[in-house]
């Protein structure tokens, strides 16, 4: 059964897309990541032009991130007056990430661009990952001996102004950490059409020193509003929001994350977060390879854009 | 916008039309469609042409989608990625672009003539930029039709016209899924040898409705509404998912 998607402008096939939305579901919802960073590439592999793939996937993620809350929320794993020093740094971002890829669209860049950020980030969050969950397995080989908490030299991050206090993360910091954080997350949300969790976990727990209990809660707290806003700055400014595409995306998706999330509890989490990693540097290494092979035709079209 | 470029190519038709009127040669052509409807289901649609010739000679069909600025590129590595360095705009570039005729084009056809017509993507004037190295407008205009061809867009190969007696012809012209929106033109020529004398022309609107077209116009007239209900449906299919499993 096909379907004309009204804003990508071609026809698909309901089943493919379903199946897709299924798929990246239930990796999402057993490695419990957003899986924007697999959908993304994926849409613009199966023909959906690239700047309806990364707005659109910034749609899909408002509806998987509000469902993802939800239960953390429950469990009063949610730090509201973080996440929203996250979402103002998310909504600067996010709006000058819009800004950035319109001005890159207009001059022929953004495919590249949309390429790089993927093999930087998911390369290097790839890598640390893998290496992490390594030294895990093997210490649990080892018997369990207790963690290490690296406890590395925060003097710089000591000093910064605008001190606050996070009641439910247990911290005082400077308000610039999370507001960088949020920045940084929501420069990639609208670039790379992802969440921007598989950057923002890390930094949240290395960078602001956060308990991992309220980590995941609150970075899809900051993530709902985020690509939210993502999908409305691209909505005026480029008309790239697909709606039919997004719902068709989030029916499968949201059925996928359940099964996902049961499969899940049957492996540990250093497995897990193996798996997770050899993925991420699997997307990092075929993008990679994408743009360093000679392509077919040295020559590309396109619309102009902007009249 | 489409209203614009339709209002605007309204004297070229009649032009068109009006000039080999006066031919003694009769040529009745009609399209079975005049309308292509993008609808949800659209995946392409094809459409019949069918018309009438006085005496001998062959007809060759031309068919021209809507005209738009096309931005051509070309990657060159840098630092060992592939990099769009060079760009070249056409300013009017047909968004289809497909032929029929009723005998190999080099059998009736001299190679002017076929250039006067702009008949055969060979010979389509698609405005490349002035003052600039004809060797490289060459090579973006030769990337440009590849590119089109590529996408089923353009077709280098001629469609066949079927003669049904000598008078009676049809041909069926095929518009793909990811057709452009607009206004085409249908241009009919009657070749007897080797010079045209007649020709006729009928337009054909390719257009969403429906659901499409409200979705699509919503999107661009109304675009900030259009970001903040893509958002709302976004939460309530995520609140809906999470209520519905928690039962289950």
């Amino acid at each position: 059964m096909d379907i004309y998607l009204p804003i990508a402008e071609i026809s698909v096939n309901v089943f493919l897309i379903l199946g897709l939305g299924g798929g990246v579901g239930f990796l999402s919802g057993l490695f419990g990541v957003g899986g924007g960073f697999l959908m993304t590439p994926l849409l613009i592999f199966i023909g959906i032009p690239p700047a309806v793939a990364v707005a659109t996937e910034a749609n899909q993620i408002v509806a998987s991130s509000v469902s993802g809350v939800l239960a953390h929320w429950k469990r009063g794993n949610v730090d509201f007056k973080m996440g929203m020093v996250l979402v103002v740094g998310g909504f600067a971002g996010s709006g000058a990430g819009v800004w950035l890829f319109t001005l890159l669209r207009e001059m022929g860049q953004i495919d590249l661009v949309i390429k790089l950020s993927y093999v930087v980030f998911l390369g290097i969050i790839g890598l640390l990952m893998l290496i992490e969950s390594i030294k895990a397995m093997t210490r649990h080989r080892g018997k369990k001996s207790q963690q290490s908490k690296s406890k590395s030299s925060r003097s710089w991050i000591d000093v910064l102004p605008l001190k606050m206090r996070f009641r439910r993360s247990r911290l005082y910091i400077s308000a610039l950490l999370p507001l960088g954080v949020g920045f940084v997350v929501g420069v990639l949300a609208a670039i790379m059409g992802v969440g921007g969790g598989f950057i923002m976990v890390p930094a949240m727990i290395y960078l602001l020193g956060m308990p991992t209990a309220v980590v995941v809660g609150t970075s899809l707290f900051q993530i709902i509003f985020v690509t939210a806003n993502v999908t409305v700055l691209q909505a005026v400014s480029n008309q790239t929001v697909d709606v039919v595409l997004a719902l068709l995306l989030l029916i499968g998706g949201v059925i996928g994350a359940q099964f996902g999330a049961r499969a899940g509890a049957l492996l540990r989490g250093d497995q897990l977060r193996g798996l997770l990693a050899l993925m991420v540097l699997a997307v990092a290494v075929k993008i990679g390879f994408d743009v360093i092979v000679t392509p077919a035709d040295l020559y590309s079209i396109g619309n102009v854009v902007g009249h | 916008m489409f209203r614009g470029r339709h209002i605007l190519s309204l004297p070229f038709f009649l032009l068109f039309v009006a000039m080999p009127g006066s031919s003694s040669a009769q040529l009745i052509v009609d399209l079975s469609n005049h309308l292509v409807a993008i609808t949800t289901g659209f995946t392409g649609q094809e459409v019949l042409l069918f018309g009438t010739t006085e005496g001998e000679g062959d007809v060759v069909v031309v068919v021209r989608g809507p005209e738009s600025e096309v931005v051509v590129r070309r990657k060159g590595r840098k630092m060992g990625i592939w990099v769009n360095e060079s760009e070249m705009i056409f300013r009017s570039v047909p968004g289809y672009y497909a032929i029929a005729t009723s005998r190999p084009l080099s059998e009736f056809l001299p190679e002017r003539v076929a250039a006067r017509h702009q008949i055969g993507v060979s010979n389509l004037r698609v405005n490349a930029p002035e003052n600039t190295d004809p060797e490289a407008v060459e090579a973006f205009r030769e990337a440009l039709i590849r590119n089109k061809i590529r996408q089923n867009l353009f077709f280098a190969e001629a469609e066949r016209i079927a003669f049904l007696g000598n008078r009676l012809f049809r041909t069926d012209m095929r518009f793909p899924a990811n057709a452009p929106v607009g206004t085409y033109i249908v241009q009919i020529f009657l070749v007897v040898d080797g010079e045209v004398v007649n020709a006729e022309i009928t337009p054909l609107v390719i257009s969403k409705v429906g659901f499409e077209a409200g979705v699509f116009h919503f999107a661009h007239r109304h675009s900030l509404a259009y970001g903040v209900l893509a958002i709302l449906i976004a939460v309530v299919a995520g609140w809906t998912a999470s209520a519905v499993f928690r039962k289950g």
